[in-house]
């Protein structure tokens, strides 16, 4: 059993459900396996495997432009990859992103190579000024999640919800 | 060929498509025949134009989507071939002008002018569909074909590394994504 948590996968999963997201584009990674297969098995969601998470902001622009609610889910280190797209597509042209980044490298990590992007994640988002909080807790995850969408509409701007190992993994 | 001739050869094919370009001269050229609320540029983001056509044909299987990408911005993206291959709307056209250079910042060389093959690379990823055409009547004809054969097309049309003096226009961004939104909104194929 991998000790990424079924149950706090589930509650996302139904919250980006509760705001209306039809596609979900994503790159796998070890915390976001459960989110891939609840889409992959769900039929009303269009599940887009990427192969560089920048495409996703492409993806989720296209898809917003023609009347479609999306969200990207990726790792820290995919939305550094993905900085330009943000920037030049997302912030150029207000277009909403609704980024679910898996917050690896934080306090707990035991993958040496993940903490160099962990620490660089936040000041990175406050950079970008792009508006961030934390999902850590399953009490808050689904007001959260609807809170960060309906900011993201409102102010046709990108807005990032950092996964943290506290929710997604059952140490 | 030049692809100002490609692009009006094949302009009245637009009306019933939703065109999605990249920056440069492509969007600038398009702008000189005539901006329609049915077109967008996309202004940065180079190799996001091919990602962009992909959200849209999928969110929208209705609407015939064509993207006419360049080298320098395919290059920047090919794994996003992959991506489309994966995917392979059959409402999207993938039209690539490939002029061998990045004219708009200086004429420098890509590696298709070294016999990186576009067409090639796109067949390896899975796209169903691909051709490279090197004059008009080739382009007009292989154009015609993949808008009539419901299947992912990749089209590598060979142009001349020319192309107007300026690119900005008076078409501001905001309002290009704008109206281009509406325009999906309010309207059905």
């Amino acid at each position: 059993m991998s000790p990424v948590s079924t149950l706090h996968s589930q509650l996302i999963y139904d919250a980006l459900k509760e705001c209306g997201i039809q596609l979900l584009s994503a790159l796998p990674e070890t915390w976001l396996v459960h989110l891939i297969r609840l889409a992959e098995d769900d039929p009303d969601m269009i599940l887009v495997r990427l192969a560089k998470e920048e495409e996703g902001v492409g993806i989720s622009a296209g898809a917003h432009l023609a009347g479609m609610k999306s969200a990207m889910l990726m790792q820290n280190h995919g939305f550094l990859a993905s900085i330009n797209g943000i920037v030049s597509c997302a912030q150029l042209y207000r277009i909403p992103l609704l980024m679910l980044i898996s917050y690896r490298g934080e306090f707990g990590e035991r993958d040496p190579w993940q903490t160099e992007g962990g620490g660089v994640t936040e000041d990175l988002l406050r950079a970008l000024h792009i508006p961030f909080a934390h999902l850590d807790h399953p009490d808050h995850v689904t007001r959260r999640i609807a809170k960060a969408a309906t900011l993201a509409s409102s102010a046709n701007k990108p807005v990032a919800l950092l996964l943290g190992r506290d929710l997604m993994w059952e140490d | 060929m030049l692809r100002l001739d490609a692009l009006r050869a094949v302009y009245d094919r637009f009306a019933d498509c939703v065109v999605v370009t990249i920056m440069g001269a492509v969007a600038a050229e398009l702008q000189s025949i005539g901006h329609r609320p049915n077109f967008f540029y996309l202004q940065h983001a180079m190799g996001l134009a091919s990602s962009m056509g992909l959200g849209i044909a999928l969110a929208r299987p209705d609407r015939r989507v064509v993207v006419f990408d360049g080298d320098g911005s395919i290059l920047m993206n090919l794994g996003g071939l992959t991506t489309l291959a994966r995917y392979r709307p059959r409402n999207l056209v993938h039209v690539v002008f490939d002029n061998e250079s990045l004219l708009s910042v200086g004429g420098f060389p890509t590696a298709t002018s070294t016999g990186s093959d576009i067409a090639g690379i796109a067949a390896a990823a899975g796209v169903p569909r691909t051709a490279t055409v090197r004059t008009l009547d080739e382009f007009t004809r292989a154009f015609d074909e993949a808008l009539a054969a419901h299947e992912l097309t990749t089209l590598v049309a060979k142009v001349e590394a020319v192309g107007p003096k300026a690119f900005v226009t008076d078409l501001s961004m905001l309002e290009n994504r704008f109206a281009f939104q509406r325009y999906l909104r309010e309207t059905r194929p």
